[in-house]
């Protein structure tokens, strides 16, 4: 498949490997913030590769992971309402919740759709204009853009039973409160390539020059892992730290104009809450009172319940970096992929998860 | 208008009788079947492989198949899983009110095909109509008999390190078509499901070899639970390496859309076997001239590892752990 | 996060476009990339085009690339 196959070639694999223990002397850790990139560094057995004086760890960017059980909570009461049909992405359909899930809602009879996009939710909107189509908004700045698409869209249409829970989240707020929080040194991050893609390079700038850390923004193939990691042990050997795009098929400097106009049309800044680091300021996305119409929260009475964390579950620890899957008591024992606790064990891109499927081998 | 089936059909009357002889009996005629008794009633000598399955596929059409067909080639390669040549089977059929009659009469057209290739014969059958909600269409229930020949031992316990792992050809063909129809992923494919009767193929195999220790087919769950069932139940391990896994492009591309990993995508006319090294080539040679064995591989191979482990070397030379499914297979954006 | 892959434009109508990977054709949205034309590969993600890709930029990545492996393994 064009520029994805050329992307996994081993003989360039192996030149960047060799390349990188060449180069590599001072010990660093670098933190890939992204799910998908932890899932290629998985599947890849990328970790196994790398020089002992690379430590790789996972950070937070995963939206399924980061989704409070208050927020997820919210959803599946409104799955509860009676005609109501929530569309959601196929990653939120197993995550447990406090007391339920949407998979297990959906089996007791609630309306619950799996969609690959928000284009599928809208035509099902067309197809039951007599139900309530609400569409689950989960995903950072890659998808926040696509769903302010589909609002403009059923305007555009005159799609009255268009509705969207918003629980989208920005992610350079997030890496900020991280790295302020000290709990977690880095001499390096792989910045998310498709969040890139719509906000280009410049938000990740204040990493650099705030806190003196290499950033360079990756693609997602083997091949764009292994390079983003050369260029970042080489700016750190030779003591610097700045902003570098590796993955220049798909980043632009100044990132997607258009994306970025329609997701400040449609949504505003607002506090969201991210699963093990409470509220953050400006994290989260809202829908602007222009929109109320479409906005599920304005237009639906959720009572949810109270929010109940799984005792013992160490997802938050997991998604700052401060633990692996191996430090939690509950991993691989009573949290399982078929029976998970927590979402870090459900969402592909989880890092217990990947553990768990990927196994053995994996050097950090 | 057109003819639907009614609950009247299922009821054992007249319009059922009408039924089994119009759109059954005379379609898949055959002297056992022709008989109508309760039973079919036949003799065979030898060890027998018996085998039931029920078939739910929705949509009951896709691209390279229906339900008939599946059922039909499920239930014979289950026999010829276990080294049997296929010879007889039971259909039931669970029909919901409201089928179209040429929908049904379509299948059943299906199922004279499929079981004319595989050589076997529908013997006797059964059918039901339930009220409208009860059943999504129709749902079909088999059982198979086959005979094993002289000295032929199949079992998924079997499997020696060293012994080589065979998979007869491509991946993912068969659930990446039936998923191209389905609501809310809406994407076109000139795919085709792979759905096909292996009993000829086994039967080539096993001519060239009775050192053949596992077979089995990776439908639900894909190669990966397969190959992990295998080495469960053998107490081995399999190694297997990336780069020989056949995998059509077609596949690669909604694998990559929807975020599916081809290891775990259901096949319906695949086999994987099992063969000790010394006679692996002779058996290899023997699938590549079957028509369902033209594309084989060998994967990999079995160590003594830890018991029920899979492990992959990537393409960058490292491994990882290939686990089973679990759960169901879900599109993902992450 | 964020699965986006690339994809052909094969042809458009209006705002959305047939899109095609390996065989596999999909209808995608153009809401957020207008400017792109039949023959360009896009990065799509859960049916939207999120950006034209940068052919001569992967061409360029893919020469660097091959430069450090032809270097590694001359050193």
């Amino acid at each position: 498949m064009k520029y994805i196959s050329e992307f996994r070639r081993s003989e360039l694999a192996e030149g960047l490997i060799s390349h990188i223990r060449h180069q590599s002397k001072e010990p660093a850790r670098f933190m890939e913030f992204c799910g998908g990139h932890t899932v290629t560094i998985f599947r890849y057995g990328i970790r196994q590769v790398l020089p002992p004086t690379i430590e790789m760890v996972s950070g937070p960017g995963c939206p399924i992971c980061v989704t409070a059980n208050a927020d997820l909570d919210r959803a599946i009461a409104l799955a509860q309402i009676p005609g109501v049909i929530i569309a959601t992405f196929g990653d939120m359909l197993k995550v447990p919740g406090s007391r339920s899930s949407l998979q297990k809602i959906k089996a007791e009879g609630a309306g619950v759709l799996t969609v690959y996009s928000t284009m599928d939710a809208l035509k099902a909107a067309e197809d039951n204009p007599d139900r309530p189509m609400v569409f689950l908004g989960i995903g950072f700045e890659t998808t926040a853009p696509t769903v302010a698409a589909s609002i403009l869209q059923a305007e555009e249409k005159g799609i009255k039973n268009y509705y969207v829970l918003s629980l989208h989240k920005l992610c350079p707020p997030v890496i900020r409160a991280l790295l302020d929080s000290g709990e977690v040194e880095l001499q390096g991050l792989v910045c998310p390539g498709h969040v890139s893609t719509i906000i280009g390079s410049h938000p990740w700038e204040f990493i650099a020059s705030e806190y003196g850390i290499p950033c360079v923004i990756s693609g997602f193939e083997p091949l764009d892992i292994l390079q983003s990691v050369d260029m970042l042990v080489s700016q750190v050997e030779k003591g610097q730290s700045k902003v570098e795009i590796a993955y220049r098929r798909g980043v632009r400097p100044e990132g997607n104009r258009q994306a970025l106009r329609l997701m400040e049309q449609v949504f505003e800044p607002a506090p969201a809450r991210w699963r093990g680091m409470g509220e953050v300021a400006d994290s989260g996305l809202k829908l602007r009172g222009k929109y109320r119409r479409f906005d599920a929260e304005a237009n639906f009475n959720i009572e949810p319940g109270p929010a109940v964390e799984p005792a013992g579950c160490i997802c938050g620890d997991i998604l700052r970096g401060v633990k692996t899957p191996a430090d939690c008591p509950l991993f691989g024992r009573v949290c399982l992929p078929e029976s998970p606790v927590g979402p870090c064990m459900v969402s592909s891109e989880g890092s217990c998860s990947a553990y768990y499927l990927y196994g053995e081998g994996h050097g950090g | 208008m057109e003819d639907k089936i009614l609950l009247a059909h299922g009821s054992g009357g007249r319009l059922a009788h009408d039924l089994v002889e119009k759109s059954f009996v005379k379609t898949l005629a055959n002297p056992l079947l022709t008989r109508l008794d309760d039973s079919a009633v036949f003799e065979v000598s030898g060890r027998l492989a018996f085998t039931t399955d029920s078939y739910v596929v929705s949509p009951i059409f896709f691209p390279g198949g229906d339900i008939g067909k599946l059922a039909v080639c499920g239930t014979v390669n289950d026999l010829a899983m276990s080294g049997a040549r296929p010879l007889y089977l039971s259909l039931a059929f669970i029909i919901e009110e409201g089928l179209l009659l040429s929908e049904l009469e379509k299948v059943v057209n299906s199922v004279r095909l499929a079981a004319g290739e595989a050589g076997v014969e529908i013997v006797t059958g059964d059918t039901k109509v339930v009220p409208r909600g009860s059943a999504d269409r129709l749902f079909i229930n088999t059982a198979g008999v086959g005979l094993i020949p002289e000295g032929v031992d199949i079992s998924g316990g079997k499997a020696k390190p060293g012994d080589k792992v065979i998979l007869s050809g491509a991946i993912g063909d068969h659930g990446i078509a039936v998923m191209s129809q389905r609501e809310g992923l809406s994407f076109a494919t000139k795919l085709e499901s792979d759905c096909a009767p292996l009993g000829g193929l086994v039967a080539d195999m096993l001519d060239a070899s009775q050192n053949i220790n596992c077979l089995r087919d990776p439908t639900r769950g894909g190669l990966a639970t397969t190959l992990n069932e295998l080495a469960s139940q053998s107490k081995v391990s399999i190694r297997i390496e990336e780069k020989n896994i056949p995998v059509r492009e077609e596949v690669l591309g909604a694998c990559e859309m929807l975020g599916f990993d081809p290891l775990y995508i259901a096949n319906e006319g695949r086999l994987v076997a099992i063969v000790s090294a010394k006679d692996a080539d002779k058996v290899f040679e023997a699938m590549k001239k079957n028509k369902y064995g033209k594309d084989a591989v060998i994967i990999g191979e079995v160590a003594a590892g830890p018991a029920g482990r899979v492990v992959m070397k990537t393409v960058l030379g490292a491994h990882r752990i290939v686990d089973m499914l679990v759960g169901d297979l879900l599109p993902r954006i992450c | 996060m964020c699965l986006a892959i690339p994809v052909l434009i094969k042809s458009i109508e209006d705002k959305e476009a047939e899109a095609e990977i390996g065989g596999i054709t999909r209808r995608i949205s153009l809401w957020l990339t207008p400017e792109a034309k039949v023959g360009d590969y896009v990065l799509v993600h859960t049916g939207y085009a999120i950006n034209v890709l940068d052919q001569e930029q992967a061409e360029e990545t893919l020469a660097l690339l091959r430069e450090i492996a032809e270097a590694e393994e001359a050193g």
